[in-house]
């Protein structure tokens, strides 16, 4: 462009833009109003009419790499919403959820926290997804002594005044798997897992775990976050375990896709190599494809073919509301759970907006979950029953292991040795976050 | 013996992957010179479109099902192509000769293009068709006054954000109506599930190794790709051609050579080979937004190190950087040394997959750094320095 932009052109294109963007603004306003919920939207109105709502916030990423699993969270929190408020609500007043998103970015998490607690008065928060998500909120609700429900399994280490933990810790998830694991499928293990935080702090929980129990670590290898070149670990386990062996694989995202799918090529059969997952649940199974996924584990709490009343409620409620084919997971249950959990809470301490009195009441609450019955401990973790499950062809889970009874939370985990006789009680002041037992 | 072949064989197959994710790349980057940051992108629509044969496939049935894959790699070519040639004539052809502006174009396209499978639903399909039809349509009625010239500006205020409007107004109101059916994203951001057909599921068993059938399947894949490529470029009128405008543009020009038309055809072939190499990695790996970025800067490499515009130098760098992955990622290496020799620790600690990643780009650049032209450099006068 030798001539360059002329100052009428300049005009002209900017115009031209400023004009557009108001046509899409003005386009865009009245979609993002109806990912508010319906009672969102009723409920403004009544608010305006007499505030006899209560506020809620609901923050996940709706936008960015982390929308897909997010979303569904959002759609489970909003159902049980929409149910509370069909029942009459809350103390007589209907829930109104805000939702906000986080655009899969942190920081914009924490902005979003302030916003919705200082400018929306919200009296509790349900969100986050990932472990980097949490941790940039944390400060906002612990500054402001606010609260928030986070429904995702995690890698533990942490137990904050201001959040409740729907999801599994640790000791929730990998370490009964581990142990299931050598009681059933063999004593030779290799680790397979992607390389950041997560795995690594799981693998040296596994470790530990397995030294202590008289199982073997023969080889563990780690593949760069959405890598598919397998072919050396593929190698690695066979040169390790000849006849046959154990994998624990905590794989995230597309590298699980190529692990399972190279495996399969390379004869790596699961009644030779039973392979146990964590990160892997109805929706992934759907985008690996069960051809490739048949006859090997995941640990869960949850599965959507639990067998209890409650589950076949919520899965029929839930595909009723948003499609017959929707699967429901372990992360969206939880999310589910929570938010009953809270209204419990808020109608033992008899008002909403005292959260101090809530946070109280919400301790010893139990509720009757999809998964069976699950109790918030002291710890503000929850019991949960922690099951395995097979992956048959039709893409569902075929249980066949659950821990007789719920499992109480462990947050600080008493295999590493940094945290170990380290417990968490926020029934006694004097306790806390985290004392010595 | 055993280890050997089996390295032999596993490095080949890391190879033909890297292979035929470079092929295409080398034309556009080797040979025409296009910095093109879409080349991942492509594969991704090749990848995609081996999902939409499959699952058409799948509702004919069983006989039909297992060839799905045949269908699927010349249907991802043209795809691919038809893309690659709507990215030509759209964006970059105004860009030759301007690698800088050419990089941040084909990045932001390839932007689009993730954002553009995560989100596509049939509503959104209908107002890009529409804004498609309205504004170029419209465009093309204002040509024919007379008087376009002098008011080209204003047509273009005016039609811009007037068939911007429609197309969105038109998708809200169709989203309203006919809710879900309408706005549910076809693929979702979430990947989508690619099964290789039965007969490509298992393996040849040789001894305690086996051979997987979709490794041996790319390998010839590839062989297939790459003879193809020599036979057009040396034996055709249209790869003379191509050589032709590659070496000396304005000669070409000069000699009666339509060198936009070459331009557009050697684009095109390049990114239909990215649609095949997407259709071929659709067997091993994962089909989501994200699957070009995971090859783009692999074929790059490849290209780089086997010497920018000679396929040869794809061909051999390619193979090379697939053995020296495999060699160092499995850690043989560090099982020839005895475990007391202070290489056996260096060794053990780049022997797992990401940190091989690493030895191979530390490798890379120091090889750079005594070869800066790659393995097969080109030579003579019309070399620019």
């Amino acid at each position: 462009m030798a001539h360059g932009l002329g100052r009428r052109k300049f005009l002209l294109y900017s115009s031209a833009a400023l004009g557009s963007t108001f046509l899409i603004k003005g386009c865009a306003t009245p979609t993002q109003n109806s990912t508010e919920t319906g009672s969102g939207t009723q409920g403004e109105q009544t608010a305006a009419g007499g505030g006899d709502t209560i506020k809620v916030g609901i923050l996940h990423s709706l936008s960015g790499t982390m929308a897909i699993s997010e979303k569904s969270v959002v759609d489970a929190e909003q159902l049980a919403i929409e149910e509370i408020n069909n029942a009459g609500g809350v103390l007589g007043k209907k829930i109104q959820a805000i939702v906000e998103d986080g655009a899969s970015d942190w920081p914009t998490f924490a902005e979003k926290a302030k916003k919705l607690i200082d400018s929306d008065k919200v009296v509790t928060v349900f969100g986050c997804w990932t472990s980097a998500s949490r941790k940039a909120v944390l400060p906002v609700f612990e500054s402001k002594n606010h609260m928030l429900w986070y429904p995702v399994q995690y890698e533990g280490q942490e137990c904050s005044k201001n959040i409740f933990y729907t999801g599994a810790a640790p000791n929730q998830q990998i370490e009964p798997a581990v142990d299931w694991l050598l009681e059933n499928k063999g004593k030779q293990f290799f680790l397979v897992g992607s390389d950041y935080v997560f795995p690594r702090t799981a693998n040296t929980i596994i470790k530990a775990q397995l030294e202590a129990k008289g199982g073997e670590t023969l080889g563990e290898d780690y593949i760069p976050l959405g890598g598919t070149e397998v072919t050396p670990i593929i190698t690695k386990i066979k040169a390790a375990l000849p006849e046959g062996g154990v994998i624990f694989n905590t794989l995230n995202g597309d590298s699980n896709v190529a692990f399972f799918k190279q495996m399969q090529g390379a004869g790596l059969t699961p009644d030779k190599y039973p392979t146990m997952s964590v990160s892997i649940a109805e929706e992934e199974v759907r985008a690996i494809g069960p051809e490739y996924l048949k006859g090997h584990y995941a640990a869960w709490n949850y599965f959507q073919s639990v067998d209890t009343p409650e589950n076949k409620k919520f899965v029929e409620a839930f595909k009723t509301k948003y499609g017959q084919d929707r699967v429901t997971n372990d992360p969206m249950e939880a999310a589910y759970i929570m938010v009953y959990l809270w209204k419990q809470a808020v109608e033992k301490a008899a008002k909403a907006d005292d959260l101090e009195a809530v946070r109280k009441a919400a301790l010893g609450q139990t509720f009757q979950a999809p998964e069976g019955m699950v109790t918030m401990n002291n710890n503000h973790h929850i019991a949960k029953t922690v099951r395995i499950g097979e992956i048959g062809t039709d893409g569902m889970f075929k249980i066949v292991y659950a821990t007789p009874k719920p499992v109480d939370p462990i947050p600080w985990n008493q295999y590493v040795a940094e945290t170990k006789g380290y417990a968490c009680d926020w029934s006694d002041a004097a306790k806390g976050g985290k004392y010595k037992m | 013996m055993t280890v050997f072949f089996e390295s032999l064989f596993n490095g080949i197959s890391i190879g033909a992957v890297l292979l035929i994710a470079a092929l295409g790349l080398g034309i556009v980057f080797g040979i025409m010179g296009v910095i093109n940051l879409a080349h991942g992108e492509l594969m991704m629509l090749g990848a995609y479109t081996t999902f939409l044969v499959q699952n058409a496939f799948k509702a004919l049935g069983e006989p039909w099902f297992s060839g799905y894959i045949i269908v699927a790699i010349p249907v991802a070519f043209l795809v691919a192509a038809a893309a690659g040639l709507a990215l030509e004539r759209g964006v970059i052809r105004y860009l030759y000769g301007r690698p800088l502006e050419t990089l941040l174009a084909t990045w932001g396209v390839s932007l689009i293009l993730q954002q553009f499978v995560r989100q596509v639903s049939w509503v959104m399909c209908i107002q890009i068709i529409l804004f498609c039809l309205l504004f170029f349509g419209g465009l093309w009625v204002m040509k024919r006054r007379p008087d376009f010239e002098r008011m080209r500006q204003w047509a273009m205020v005016v039609i811009l954000p007037l068939a911007a409007g429609i197309a969105l107004v038109c998708g809200t109101i169709l989203g309203q109506i006919f809710k879900l059916a309408v706005t549910k994203p076809w693929f979702g951001a979430q990947g989508v599930d690619v099964t290789a057909p039965g007969w490509l599921r298992g393996g040849l068993p040789l001894g305690s190794f086996q051979l997987p059938f979709v490794r041996l399947f790319i390998i010839a894949l590839t062989i297939i790709c790459v003879v193809g490529i020599y036979l057009f470029l040396l034996k055709s009128p249209w790869g003379l051609r191509i050589r032709a405008v590659t070496q000396n543009r304005s000669m070409s020009a000069c000699l009666g050579i339509p060198t936009q038309k070459v331009d557009a055809l050697t684009f095109a072939l390049g990114s239909g080979l990215a649609g095949i190499a997407g259709c071929a990695i659709s067997l091993l790996g994962s089909v989501g937004p994200n699957t070009g970025q995971n090859y783009i800067v692999d074929a790059f490499m490849v290209v780089v190190v086997g010497g920018v515009g000679k396929i040869v130098g794809t061909v051999v760098a390619a193979l090379a950087i697939g053995l020296v992955n495999y060699i160092i990622g499995s850690g043989i290496l560090a099982l020839m040394v005895s475990p007391g020799n202070p290489l056996f620790d260096f060794l053990t600690f780049f022997a797992t997959t990401s940190m091989a990643r690493v030895m191979v780009f530390a490798l890379i650049i120091i090889f750079l750094q005594l070869r800066p032209a790659g393995l097969f450099p080109q030579k003579g006068r019309t070399v620019d320095a």
